[in-house]
């Protein structure tokens, strides 16, 4: 097979890629532009299987959306709306504590929170969902707030971003979910989301979490209006910024969701750029341990090829997503264990239930 | 990986497989081993970009049917409410809103009604044959009907069903040909030797025909493999299939709905095995009724060539909980963004050539 990747004319690649030999930003734009996916995936595949084996993991999760209520209204959002919205909602620290409550007797190890960026809600509010969180369930591991979230709380709160992190961190947080990146190029933020937290504020957020111990995940909004070139950028960007700390966990490649957004003329990504966005992504951050195929966004059927192109995770059991879903996501809402492990076994993978830190729960 | 090297020469140097080696490639072989040999295979058959595609219309006559099979979540029993049958004037109505979404074709298929006689279905298609529309029509287990109905042959009910205006029959209702799967699956439904004489007869009048498979039930690996070499030895001795159509059985709302539901890394590597084993077929089209948008598109680098039909109605696969939808243009931009070039064709592969303007149009109707 080797052979077949040479005469697509990537052997080079292939050639660092078995040598464990970095990628430039110029052999990304040529992957990303090769007509060839199997080709593509075969890398990314090697790369994959040089870091994670046969292993691919899955998380039993609750997924908790405390507020849709957001003063940034990015346009490729359906989710945030303004505070006098009809579809605005907002729920109370009891609310969350019952949100918890519902799913109790369930084997949840992971609660991953985010919401919008809220105009007033104080900042004892969010250390109180932390805490609440963890009075119903003492070991259970809070990922939440994205970086955009961390920046606003370190504002209101006056602590700064090293100090608001400490601050999370003591009141229950236990790691940063990679939400906000989108794609890091000024350009498109001033285009799509001009009031976000930029680039290079969104790794500083980043950064700072991983010298606090705080681990993060990364993600790419793709599939809107970034070049070829905007996308090797942001992964170059992460890429640098993970030789400098070490603390990312997994990359998730986002596909962009058009339905209710302000760019829904746009379509839906297709396939074979989701399966480019895993492999590329694969091959070229070779610092990241973990590349994630998140079955919300391109489906269960995807996830799982995904998990031959590069892809070592599919996420979890999730349940009751909304914000991708209100952009008119037609995949399922949870799934179940069983679902999820026949999944991964019919790709001939081991199934591997992890915890938020990648720590082994159980393997089937 | 090395055990597999001189499976992968003989594939390459245009050699067969032997029924021991394809199962090995299926069983130990990485979607890469039989991706990579898919795509090498449909690069010699088809060395240009194109992808085709057919705009039709699959249009059930009735869902009424005395067949039974475990596997289906369409008909309806005789004795049951609410199966009925198309009246001519509704079908008239499909036909036309067809012809004016650019449609050629229509799939004409239905259950195995009980009381309706050769003559009724002699009568509909010279009605349809009015609009001039292609019709592909009829599979097997309906011309066996017919046959058991008429008291004629398989090679007489076609010959009957050609003057009255038949053009070329579907391949449907092969399910697994193995005659152990279709005994317990769909004991009513014809044997897989009457399926494969049907086709042969069909063949031998000059009339093209497509080939399917319905995989992921009760059946075996074997069973799979040996579905494959009947099409096949068939296709040898007549060259009158031109496309074959494997799909995983879709289970809900069927007597199997316990049976889980074969994931999408099976449906690639069955869709690639059936490339490298059918090296006598033409085409192989992708199934987005079944895998949906993404799936069908990345299954273009698995073996398919041809994204077969925009389906402006369908209603066996959705009576099984199943709904995607694609439109014309949807599906052009599929194929285009997979770096192919998008081909309206009609049944026998022929390329409709539809002026850009006029396409447009069609759109915006």
């Amino acid at each position: 097979m080797d052979s077949l990747v040479k005469s697509v004319g990537l052997g080079d690649i292939l050639e660092k890629v078995q040598d464990g030999e970095r990628l430039s930003v110029a052999d990304g734009i040529r992957l990303f532009q090769s007509p060839d996916l199997l080709a593509v995936g075969y890398l990314a595949n090697i790369v994959r299987e040089q870091k994670n084996g046969n292993n691919a993991y899955f998380i039993y999760n609750q997924h908790i959306n405390y507020s849709n209520i957001c003063t940034n209204l990015c346009k490729f959002c359906a989710f945030g709306k303004d505070k006098n919205s009809d579809l605005a909602y907002e729920m109370s620290v009891e609310d969350v504590r019952q949100k918890v409550r519902e799913r109790i007797s369930e084997p949840i190890t992971e609660i991953h929170m985010v919401g919008g960026i809220h105009p007033d809600l104080p900042y004892s509010y969010y250390t109180d969902l932390l805490q609440v969180i963890k009075e119903e369930r003492p070991d259970v591991h809070i990922q939440a707030f994205t970086c955009v979230e961390i920046a606003h709380l370190a504002e209101i709160s006056g602590l700064g971003t090293a100090g608001v992190l400490e601050d999370l961190k003591r009141a229950g947080l236990g790691s940063i979910p990679g939400g906000g990146a989108e794609v890091f190029s000024p350009r498109i933020r001033e285009l799509t989301c001009e009031k976000k937290l930029s680039g290079s504020g969104w790794l500083e957020v980043a950064k700072t979490a991983h010298k606090l111990d705080l681990h993060t995940n990364a993600t790419m909004l793709y599939g809107h209006i970034e070049s070829i070139e905007e996308r090797m950028e942001h992964l170059d960007m992460l890429r640098r910024a993970q030789d400098e700390t070490g603390g990312f966990l997994a990359f998730i490649p986002l596909s962009f969701h058009p339905k209710n957004t302000e760019l829904s003329r746009l379509s839906r990504t297709s396939g074979v750029d989701d399966l480019k966005n895993i492999a590329v992504s694969r091959c070229f951050l070779d610092n990241f341990p973990h590349i994630k195929a998140y079955w919300v966004m391109i489906g269960q059927k995807l996830s799982q090829i995904a998990l031959s192109f590069g892809a070592d995770d599919v996420d979890g059991t999730v349940k009751e997503e909304i914000i991708t879903h209100m952009a008119g996501a037609e995949t399922e809402q949870a799934m179940s264990r069983d679902q999820l492990l026949r999944l991964i076994r019919e790709a001939g993978r081991i199934p591997i239930e992890r915890d938020t830190l990648y720590n082994v729960i159980n393997s089937y | 990986m090395s055990n597999l090297d001189p499976i992968h020469q003989k594939v390459l140097g245009n050699e067969r497989l032997s029924e021991h080696e394809a199962l090995t490639l299926f069983r130990q072989g990485s979607l890469y081993d039989l991706g990579f040999l898919a795509a090498a295979i449909r690069r010699k058959m088809h060395p240009g970009p194109v992808v085709t595609y057919v705009i039709d219309r699959n249009i059930n006559y009735t869902d009424i049917c005395i067949s039974a099979c475990k596997f289906c979540a369409f008909y309806k029993g005789p004795e049951d409410a609410g199966g009925s049958v198309l009246s001519f004037e509704d079908l008239k109505k499909k036909i036309d809103e067809t012809q004016q979404l650019g449609g050629t074709q229509i799939l004409l298929q239905g259950g195995l009604h009980p009381d309706k006689q050769l003559e009724f279905y002699e009568d509909m298609l010279r009605f349809i044959k009015t609009t001039s529309i292609h019709i592909h029509g009829f599979s097997p287990p309906e011309i066996c009907h017919f046959a058991r109905i008429s008291g004629l042959s398989a090679a007489g009910v076609i010959e009957r069903l050609r003057k009255a205006g038949l053009d070329s029959i579907p391949g449907g209702g092969a399910e697994i040909l193995a005659d152990r799967v279709r005994q317990l699956a769909a004991p009513r439904k014809c044997s897989a030797d009457e399926w494969i004489e049907v086709m042969r007869q069909a063949h031998l009048q000059g009339m093209k025909t497509t080939a399917t498979m319905m995989f992921g039930h009760i059946e075996t690996l074997e069973e799979r493999l040996e579905h494959l070499l009947r099409i096949r030895d068939l296709q040898d001795e007549t060259g009158g299939f031109t496309a074959f159509i494997p799909w995983p059985f879709q289970p809900d709302n069927t007597a199997y709905s316990h049976l889980p539901k074969a994931t999408a890394h099976t449906y690639l590597k069955m869709l690639a095995w059936s490339r490298i084993v059918l090296d006598n077929v033409p085409n192989i089209q992708a199934s987005w009724v079944t895998q949906g948008p993404k799936i069908a598109q990345v299954s273009l680098f698995f073996g398919a060539n041809d994204f077969g039909s925009t389906m402006i109605e369908e209603n066996v696969v959705a009576a099984a909980g199943v709904t995607f939808k694609l439109s014309e243009a949807e599906i052009r931009s599929l194929v285009e963004a997979a770096g192919f070039v998008p081909q309206q064709r009609t049944m026998d592969y022929s390329f409709v050539t539809v002026d850009e303007d006029h396409r447009g149009q069609k759109r915006c109707q």
